[in-house]
């Protein structure tokens, strides 16, 4: 693991962002309610402190090892590239990290940043409940009050998680304004943020908000894009032709991606939630089918309509399902210098049951996305194009809702 | 002169304090929202806050939630808030009208449009709620040039290091946001309240108006006391949300007037 902080680069590198207001390019910036201006100013503070700490990376480490499990394997996907007859693919498995999923690797790192401010309460959002188990989790392992935000139907749908967050010690407030889901729910705790700044850090579940959690996230998850690189040099001695991930907010694309920025060689392929299709008004591909707006303290990305009103996002995987992307995306879109995709829940559906037989790995409806454009473009590239894929999350969670549409009864 | 500018000098000339009142534009309808605005003058308003609808409303408590939902529901969008204001001003043309709510409405509507048609329809201020002054190049200028004041929010957390910050650009009045929380949702510490506003006061000459959580009479007298004027919000938007037409809310605000004026 490098330090973001121990690595030097060029004026001209991608590796400059944000600026020192937090945006990169015209996205990102601080767009919240002026009670939070202080708070947020204090977050960064600490931040910017503790990035250039050796002893605040010491802890990261030794518990990123000891307790996530970290390196996850870099995995030749020896089925799948036979398969399809091009690409040799591997998978970084950030589905065998403790939680089952890549978002303990910001909720460690943000858990440490908290205890650093001296705050003694914990909230977060979730939209299927893997950023609030995640959450939890940390706060159990540290002994804080932890509150997780959730819309009213996520957790009808994802009782699985949230009883999961309830072991664990976790209070979930079901959150019955506006659409009742993951927007919703990172609004109220954007509000109830604003209600008790005193005494509460609010652990956000991705590469968005207010600056400096875009950077703040990035930089905890770009673990897995060094760990790829070092393994992959190992492996194979070289850089990787391309690397594929899902893109919601867009933390596991955006950790895979950040320490490839600067090497033009590698193609950066961020797989959106395409659900019934970007033509309809059902999906979740902010880049793909939204336009430039603000909302939840970023210019970004957003779906929304010709008023500004932002509208319902739709995907079958309840962690894509958020109708923003984080501003660093945004700007690498505009940038070109990552491409954007989307996959249809169908698609995704079945490159969900592909995997679990081909590699004998049950991914997430999240990864699964990737996977399905994978299944797309690597038969088509030569053999020796290197193709690596972030698997971040393991499907057990999604069982019920494969079964769902596929029609068995479980 | 800017409207706002023009009432503040007559309350003080007149040792008066300003009654803000907030409604959401198209609320519950765009024919009730036009007739419960016509009527607030006559009942004691002195400045008139005009939401701008928006699904995503994170500073907002319950009450301003469901009223931009009901009136998104009903048809309303930027456009028509505007023609609101419009048809407003031509009963009306001494009243100031503030436009409150999100950027990201403004961002679609166009900043350099929508700035140019707020001058144009009447209006006399703009309050972003999620546009900090670290964040406001994008309209602060635009606002200037079409002679609408950008209003700034003040809070409990403001301390007076960020305070420069924040009356860098001021104008008009400065909304004290007298609580920690969203709108409509606890009540402020008045003593607390006054003792900030008393320490902002020695750094701008502005007229600091208090709002979030005053919701009777008798809290509209208390902040009376310590500030240049109320807002009253929430308590307002759920009358109307629970059906009260004109009269029922004028009656409201001319208890609020009253109150005020004992003050």
């Amino acid at each position: 693991m490098t330090d973001p902080a121990q690595t030097q680069h060029p004026a001209n590198s991608l590796h400059t962002g944000p600026d020192e207001k937090g945006h990169f390019g015209p996205y990102g910036g601080r767009y919240v309610a002026e009670t939070l201006m202080p708070l947020i100013l204090e977050v960064e503070k600490t931040w910017h402190a503790a990035k250039e700490d050796p002893a605040f990376w010491e802890e990261f480490k030794d518990l990123a090892k000891h307790y996530i499990g970290r390196p996850s394997p870099l995995y030749f996907a020896k089925a799948t590239t036979e398969h399809l007859g091009g690409a040799k693919i591997y998978f970084k498995r950030d589905e065998l990290n403790h939680t089952g999923a890549h978002k303990i690797n910001h909720c460690l790192g943000q858990i440490l940043v908290a205890r650093r401010m001296g705050k003694g309460r914990i909230i977060a959002e979730t939209g299927a409940g893997q950023h609030g188990v995640a959450t939890a989790t940390v706060c159990a392992l540290f002994d804080m009050p932890c509150t997780v935000f959730m819309g009213a139907e996520d957790v009808q749908r994802q009782a699985p998680n949230v009883f999961r967050m309830k072991l664990l010690g976790a209070e979930v407030v079901p959150v019955t304004s506006g659409s009742s889901t993951l927007k919703d729910a990172m609004n109220e705790a954007l509000r109830h943020w604003v209600a008790n700044v005193h005494d509460t850090y609010y652990l956000i579940g991705t590469v968005a908000g207010p600056h400096p959690y875009p950077e703040m996230v990035r930089d905890f998850q770009s673990v897995i894009g060094q760990e790829t690189r070092d393994q992959l040099q190992e492996a194979e001695g070289r850089l990787p032709d391309s690397v594929v991930a899902c893109i919601g907010g867009g933390s596991n694309a955006m950790g895979l991606f950040y320490p490839f920025l600067d090497d033009p060689s590698v193609r950066l392929i961020g797989v959106e939630a395409g659900g019934h299709g970007v033509e309809t008004d059902k999906h979740a591909a902010s880049l793909n089918g939204g336009t430039e707006g603000i909302l939840h303290g970023m210019k970004s990305y957003f779906l929304q309509n010709e008023d500004g009103q932002i509208t319902e996002a739709h995907s079958i995987s309840a962690g894509l399902d958020y109708p923003g992307i984080g501003p660093e995306h945004a700007w690498l879109h505009d940038l070109k210098r990552a491409e954007y995709v989307s996959v249809t829940d169908e698609e995704a559906l079945d490159a969900f049951q592909k995997l679990s037989k081909l590699e004998g790995i049950i991914p997430a409806l999240e990864p699964s996305h990737a996977f399905a454009h994978v299944l797309k473009i690597a038969g088509d590239l030569p053999k020796d194009h290197l193709m690596i894929m972030n698997l971040c999350g393991r499907g057990d969670k999604d069982i019920f809702t494969v079964a769902d549409k596929l029609g068995v009864e479980l | 002169m800017n409207r706002i500018n023009t009432i503040f000098e007559t309350l003080k000339a007149e040792g008066r304090k300003a009654l803000v009142t907030f409604i959401m534009a198209g609320d519950t309808d765009a024919g009730t929202a036009q007739e419960i605005l016509d009527a607030l003058p006559g009942s004691g308003a002195d400045i008139i806050e005009i939401g701008m609808p928006f699904t995503d409303p994170m500073a907002d408590g319950p009450a301003i939630q469901a009223a931009g939902l009901r009136a998104l529901d009903s048809g309303a969008d930027m456009h028509k808030t505007l023609e609101m204001v419009q048809q407003f001003r031509t009963k009306n043309n001494t009243t100031p009208i503030v436009l409150m709510g999100y950027m990201n409405p403004v961002l679609a509507f166009g900043p350099e449009a929508f700035t140019k048609a707020c001058a144009e329809c009447g209006v006399d201020g703009l309050i972003l709620v999620d546009l900090p002054p670290e964040e406001a190049d994008e309209i602060a200028p635009l606002a200037q040039q079409n002679g609408l004041h950008l209003i700034r929010l003040l809070t409990p957390t403001t301390d007076m290091q960020r305070l420069p910050n924040i009356l860098n650009g001021a104008g008009g009045f400065l909304y004290y946001v007298s609580i920690t929380g969203v709108t409509g949702t606890k009540s402020a510490n008045v003593d607390e309240v006054g003792k900030h506003i008393a320490e902002i006061k020695t750094q701008t000459d502005l007229p600091v108006v208090v709002g979030f959580g005053i919701k009777t009479p008798d809290d509209a007298a208390a902040m009376g006391e310590i500030a240049d004027g109320i807002v009253v919000g929430s308590a307002l938007v759920e009358q109307i949300g629970a059906g009260a037409n004109s009269a029922v809310i004028s009656t409201q605000v001319q208890a609020l007037k009253d109150a005020l004026k004992a003050a």
